[in-house]
């Protein structure tokens, strides 16, 4: 059994709101679906903390910050700070935005001491974040043996000046001895080992391997070996023979990131074919993308066997964007070359689970049924391109048009304004189940053919009798109700539209949804 | 089976959308929408390809998860091949033929999704459909002259086909919330 290797870890607290450049001590949180997912130091001293329901967090402390979460943004952000540190290793590793890893032994050597790379790591960082326009006081750096001791050690820091903790070699077991099971990361072990009276990392320690292993299956003895201060798996100490890179051409060179990014699903899918096939995981998956002027990215990603193939797409589509994107060191050319490199592969002993994808539980059915129909949505995106393929958001609006906002299938599922603001004038269901994409021009007019208009003070000027569409002959009216005004944006002058809306019932059963503005009378939809 | 919602059960023989078979829908998109959402809240996967002006909110409305529901609106020309890609994933798709279809095309989609399992759901009329539904009428009630607004709508379906379906059926499906039984009433003051 190999012991684990002396690694590095830097750790920045609460990375999404460092992105999004909000102060430590003005309370912030980020939000997913409705949850905290992080918050900052101020805002945990109001007693708001990761899994508070963001109502009563805002309950709490009405005047807080709240930002979504947005990991492009995050991965940007982080950019500078890994460009900083790849100075100081080549073999920097990225565990997720905040959060970087190298291993420490080399580099410890070369630079004279733990203490000594601890020092200038930490500079080095502090000082990236500093020229990014970034607080520096977030910055923890932990050196253990093992990434999961360092990470916890980098974590400990925050009474600490300067904020380095190094763990002894060798004492990676005793410092792990009174550190809480929740540092595991995973809630079903940990609230099973809650209910045996099992709290800390150490007790967990105590118990023999092979009941472990027995009692809690495959993820409960790496667990156990985490906690014992160990590498989660045994790495396989012979090179696999076969070359397991996958890369992939992209003709004509791709200048912008969703084009790059669409190649790099498909990329993403037959690296995990590969690994599968051989029944390896890898700990790592090294990221390459080469551009057409030869310049490259590299870039180390933390894997584990944990990251599925849409993870691994996402990853590629983070480190694209920070590269293409950023404000230093912007490539010249476009992206021509995309390559996944498997590094440390071991094998798969059948753990897949999403560590840092965030989905929740799914059986392998449902995993099975969204897999396929993925990809049978991934080839139509191939014959039609990506934006042929389409799939409705909902979110804030007033007509049954806003409030559904159509995505490109395969982007994240964000709709375009959010469904929490409040909405006047809201239409109630049932909703129509034909809406135009373009409004059609209709005539409403009183028996007479005479037009119809609303006055200022919303009233309707005659009775609506005849609704001709296109060139129709005109459909008698047998039911209406309006005119319900929409006002949007009243206060700028420019974009404010005064609009009314009628629900119009014709004797032939046909139900439309209309609106007038301006005196032109327009079809939104029809209930069909 | 694929399932359908309660009020039109009586018009399959079956009960249900037998996997495979080949549905034509005429006169009503909320009747199409409806076939497909008792399956997609089971955790079905829908696509619809040909439809440009497809009401989300109403088939979220209906019971469509629309996170597993997928639209190409235009397929242009490839339309039979995208159709059948289709085919490979989703368990139900509704397909709206360009103008200018061939019955033959139909017929090829047909047996292809037979032969994978699929429900074929086409809006319009499609020769050799194993069960052809047509909106003969919707009813709305809740607009008056001026006041009121659109609560409630009742799609008569009438149904007919090949084989055990052959024999005239029809059925009403209701459309929208479903009514309170007791009128809402406000209490003012301390609550007894």
């Amino acid at each position: 059994m190999s012991s684990p290797i002396r690694t590095l870890v830097v750790h920045c607290q609460d990375w999404p709101l460092t992105a999004a450049r909000l102060q430590p001590d003005v309370p912030a949180i980020e939000v997913a679906q409705h949850q905290v997912s992080t918050a900052n130091p101020a805002a945990r001293a109001e007693g708001i903390s990761r899994g508070t329901r963001l109502r009563s967090a805002q309950q709490r402390c009405p005047d807080i910050v709240v930002i979504g979460v947005d990991p492009v943004r995050d991965a940007r952000a982080f950019e500078p700070v890994l460009t900083a540190l790849g100075l100081l290793t080549p073999a920097l590793e990225v565990v997720r935005p905040g959060v970087c890893s190298f291993a420490s032994r080399g580099a410890s050597r070369y630079h004279g001491g733990d203490q000594r790379l601890a020092e200038l790591t930490l500079s080095a960082t502090v000082e990236a974040l500093r020229v990014a326009g970034l607080p520096t006081d977030q910055v923890g750096i932990g050196i253990a043996d093992g990434p999961f001791t360092a990470e916890f050690a980098a974590c400990s820091t925050e009474l600490l000046h300067p904020p380095l903790r190094i763990v002894p070699p060798g004492g990676s077991p005793a410092f792990l001895v009174p550190v809480d099971t929740s540092v595991l990361d995973r809630p079903e072990l940990v609230d099973l080992l809650r209910r045996l009276g099992i709290h800390t990392l150490g007790a967990f320690a105590e118990l023999p391997a092979p009941q472990v292993l027995d009692r809690f299956g495959i993820d409960g003895a790496i667990a156990h070996r985490l906690a014992r201060g160990m590498d989660g798996r045994p790495l396989l100490l012979c090179r696999p023979d076969t070359d397991l890179a996958v890369q992939i051409e992209l003709d004509p060179p791709a200048e912008r990131v969703d084009i790059a990014a669409f190649s790099a699903r498909t990329l993403a899918e037959r690296f995990h074919d590969q690994l599968a096939a051989r029944a390896l995981v890898c700990t790592r998956v090294a990221i390459e993308a080469e551009t057409q002027t030869g310049e490259q990215l590299v870039r180390l990603w933390r894997h584990d066997g944990a990251l599925d193939a849409a993870a691994i797409a996402e990853r590629m589509r983070w480190q694209l964007d920070g590269w293409l994107n950023g404000t230093d060191d912007r490539p010249t050319g476009g992206v021509r070359v995309l390559r996944l490199v498997p590094d440390q592969v071991c094998l798969d002993e059948g753990v897949q689970e999403s560590l840092w994808t965030g989905s929740g539980e799914r059986s392998a059915d449902t995993r099975d049924a969204d897999d396929r129909a993925a990809r049978a949505l991934a080839r139509v995106q191939g014959l039609l391109g990506p934006e042929a393929v389409r799939t409705a958001v909902r979110g804030g609006g007033r007509s049954p048009l806003d409030r559904i906002t159509w995505i490109r299938w395969g982007d994240p599922r964000e709709p375009r304004a959010s469904a929490e603001q409040p909405w006047p004038g809201q239409l109630c269901a049932p909703s129509p189940a034909t809406v135009f994409p373009r409004p059609r021009p209709v005539r409403v007019t009183d028996a007479g053919l005479a037009p119809i208009g609303v006055t200022g003070r919303y009233l309707v000027t005659a009775t609506p009798a005849l609704l001709t569409i296109g060139s129709n002959t005109p459909e008698v009216i047998e039911g209406w109700a309006g005119p319900w005004p929409v006002e949007e944006r009243w206060w700028d002058t420019e974009n404010s539209r005064r609009r009314a809306r009628f629900q119009v019932l014709t004797v032939g059963g046909s139900a439309w949804l209309l609106s007038v503005e301006n005196g032109q009378w327009w079809a939104e939809a029809r209930y069909d | 089976m694929v399932a359908v919602p309660d009020p039109l059960r009586g018009l399959f023989p079956g009960g249900g959308i037998r996997p495979g078979s080949l549905v034509a829908v005429t006169g009503s998109t909320s009747l199409l929408l409806a076939l497909l959402s008792t399956a997609s809240a089971d955790g079905a996967w829908c696509g619809a390809v040909g439809f440009s002006s497809l009401g989300a909110l109403a088939a979220a409305e209906l019971g469509i998860g629309l996170e597993r529901f997928a639209v190409i609106d235009d397929p242009g020309s490839q339309w039979t091949t995208v159709t059948a890609a289709l085919f490979d994933g989703m368990d139900l798709v509704a397909l709206r033929p360009p103008a200018r279809a061939r019955p033959v095309d139909l017929r090829t989609l047909a047996r292809r999704a037979r032969s994978r399992a699929v429900a074929l759901l086409v809006a319009g009329n499609a020769e050799g459909a194993d069960v052809r539904l047509h909106a003969e009428r919707t009813r709305w009630e809740g607009l008056g002259a001026g006041h009121g607004r659109l609560r409630r709508g009742s799609v008569e379906v009438r149904s007919t086909g090949r084989g055990s379906a052959s024999r005239p059926r029809t059925a009403s499906l209701p459309v929208g919330p479903a009514p309170t039984t007791s009128p809402t009433t406000v209490h003012f003051g301390r609550a007894s």
